[in-house]
């Protein structure tokens, strides 16, 4: 267990030492809330109610979900596909660790970093800024918590699903950028799946997407019963465990068939 | 015991190759050609323990992809490897404790952050006591003279401060077998000579057992009493480098340069009831007669050579490793 804390701290060191992409990262985030916040009060046009949400959960919803994606997002897919395409992963190969779990602890290193140094003073700014609302609930945030700690495995569980595949197809940037373009909208990180038509919304019952951002911005501004809320995190729970046997299989082809690029 | 154990080694590749043209590019998307092409082909060999043994053969020859199978990274397609009395595929978490790699051309430490991070990690990672570390590793810290680098990222590292601090990184759980695959990669001479003498040292002092693989053949001079070479993934000679140079290296080349103009016609005339071969090379005006190493002999085609023609300058020179490799390489001499 040692080895994994210690690169959640390498992991910090390394975020540390890209002080600018900190910064911008910032940046964007802020921009992305108030372009969203400036959308959704023109949709709703002085409507108090919209499918079930309030303007001010509407722009609690964005506000959090956005604060939410800098923990669970990471960029460990596109870290696998360069590993694997310049033939790094042999080194990380002849380490006493499980690969896979080292990847996901860097993302979690990297998730917490920003969860610390970025979201929380985000919130605190955007909540100045915009008419957003707290609640100081503290099963509400117990629930939160636990959500987006499933929704960081969910998400990481589909990174390294696409960064195993750079296995089979060598270049799967194409696949990278696709995957995340999906997740950004099929999470309900865009638009909250009660906005969706009915149809689609049976459909992304039976994924995993929702899991990772609709559902703890739905617990956090209150979207959800308590009822509701158990079970979604039950939903993400099952997610998490469904996941690791796709992993776990094309893990085992990939390293049986495993070609080393480059000498 | 021995440290490495390999038997009928294979490892077969599929090579695709790409179809000509427009029309053949979208042929290549449906179905694509490919050939079974075998990187390793039925090697069998033992290393002891403690022994140094140079790994070589040309580029392609299949030495990185036996590495590559000995560290447990890729799956042999057919044949047996016990290392450390372990199958390094099978059991790879708890085989890769008991042995070390350095690959030259990538790097095992963090890139942006400091070396001694990385040390702190692999420290952690190989479950290395604090007492066990500070031993053992401040004494590979100050042979490889890395002290003054260990606060300093990677990334503002030289080559040659970049792979003393890999090859620490490589020991800091002291490891019973290390591999080195071309460690030596375009490093210069001072660096060179550290990182052989630092082998030397702690092959002697814990009976580590090393393979190198590498191109530069002084460094398999300078540490290894055993080669195997390789070629085309078969292994071409196995056995003391030393038998190696008495059975290859039993000719000598005597080097003439002359002050007046000489052609090579009558050069052979001069010599022609010994066994010489001359040769020449047109540009610098050099005259090379290649002659079996006994005494008499040489003397007697110096006095020839030098009775007819004015000589500017003589040469005696052993066939070097590299000649004799070179040798075999072209014209399969074993």
């Amino acid at each position: 267990m040692d080895k994994y804390l210690e690169m959640i701290r390498i992991r910090f060191l390394m975020m540390l030492a890209y002080r600018t992409n900190y910064y911008t990262g910032i940046l964007i985030y802020s921009i992305n809330i108030g372009a969203y916040y400036f959308l959704w009060t023109a949709i709703y046009g002085g409507k108090h109610h919209m499918v079930g949400l309030s303007v001010i959960q509407m722009t609690t919803y964005v506000a959090v979900s956005w604060m939410a994606r800098a923990f669970y997002f990471n960029n460990i897919d596109r870290e696998m596909a360069m590993e694997i395409m310049e033939g790094k992963v042999a080194v990380e190969l002849i380490k006493p660790y499980n690969y896979l779990g080292m990847k996901t602890m860097q993302g979690l290193g990297e998730g917490i970093f920003r969860l610390l140094f970025f979201s929380v003073p985000g919130l605190i700014i955007v909540s100045l800024l915009f008419p957003v609302k707290f609640t100081w609930n503290p099963t509400v945030w117990g629930l939160f918590g636990i959500s987006i700690l499933l929704s960081f495995f969910i998400n990481t569980q589909l990174n390294l699903l696409t960064g195993i595949t750079t296995f089979f197809f060598f270049n799967n940037s194409g696949l990278i950028r696709a995957k995340r373009v999906i997740i950004d909208l099929f999470s309900g990180l865009l638009l909250p799946i009660s906005f969706f038509p009915g149809w689609a919304q049976n459909v992304m019952k039976y994924l995993p997407f929702q899991g990772i951002s609709y559902i703890p911005s739905m617990i956090f501004t209150n979207g959800f019963s308590h009822q509701q809320a158990m079970n979604a995190i039950w939903q993400q729970f099952m997610w998490v465990v469904v996941l690791v046997l796709p992993i776990q299989l094309l893990w085992y082809i990939a390293k049986k068939q495993l070609i080393i690029q480059g000498g | 015991m021995n440290a490495i154990e390999v038997k009928d080694l294979r490892k077969e590749f599929k090579a695709y190759s790409s179809r000509t043209g427009l029309k053949g590019a979208f042929r290549d998307l449906l179905t694509r050609n490919y050939k079974i092409v075998p990187a390793v082909n039925d090697i069998s060999f033992s290393v002891k323990q403690g022994e140094m043994v140079g790994y070589i053969g040309e580029n392609g020859a299949g030495k990185s992809t036996t590495i590559k199978m000995l560290t447990g990274i890729l799956t042999p397609t057919s044949g047996k490897i016990v290392v450390n009395g372990m199958n390094p595929h099978k059991e790879r978490e708890k085989f890769v404790r008991t042995i070390g790699v350095v690959f030259g051309q990538r790097s095992q430490l963090w890139w942006d952050i400091a070396v001694q991070e990385s040390f702190r990690l692999l420290k952690k990672v190989y479950k290395v006591s604090d007492a066990h570390y500070n031993d053992h590793m401040d004494h590979v810290i100050k042979t490889l003279d890395i002290e003054p680098l260990l606060d300093k990222p990677v990334r503002k590292l030289s080559l040659g401060q970049r792979m003393r601090c890999e090859l620490a990184a490589a020991l800091i759980h002291n490891p019973p077998l290390l591999f080195l695959d071309e460690p030596t990669i375009g490093l210069d001479v001072l660096v060179k000579l550290k990182i052989r003498e630092f082998l030397k040292e702690i092959n002697e002092k814990y009976n580590t057992t090393i393979l190198l693989t590498t191109h530069d053949l002084s460094d398999i001079e300078a540490l290894c009493e055993r080669v195997i070479m390789l070629d085309e993934g078969k292994i071409i000679y196995d056995g003391a480098l030393k038998s190696l140079k008495d059975q290859w290296g039993d000719r000598k080349e005597l080097q003439f340069q002359f002050l007046e103009n000489v052609n090579i016609e009558g050069l052979n005339q001069l010599t022609a009831e010994m066994s010489v071969k001359w040769e020449m090379d047109e540009k610098e005006q050099l005259f090379t007669a290649v002659i079996e190493d006994i005494d008499e002999l040489i003397s007697q085609v110096i006095s020839k050579v030098v009775a007819a023609y004015k000589i500017k300058d003589v040469k005696i020179n052993e066939t070097s490793t590299e000649e004799i490799i070179r040798n075999i390489y072209e014209k399969g001499l074993v």
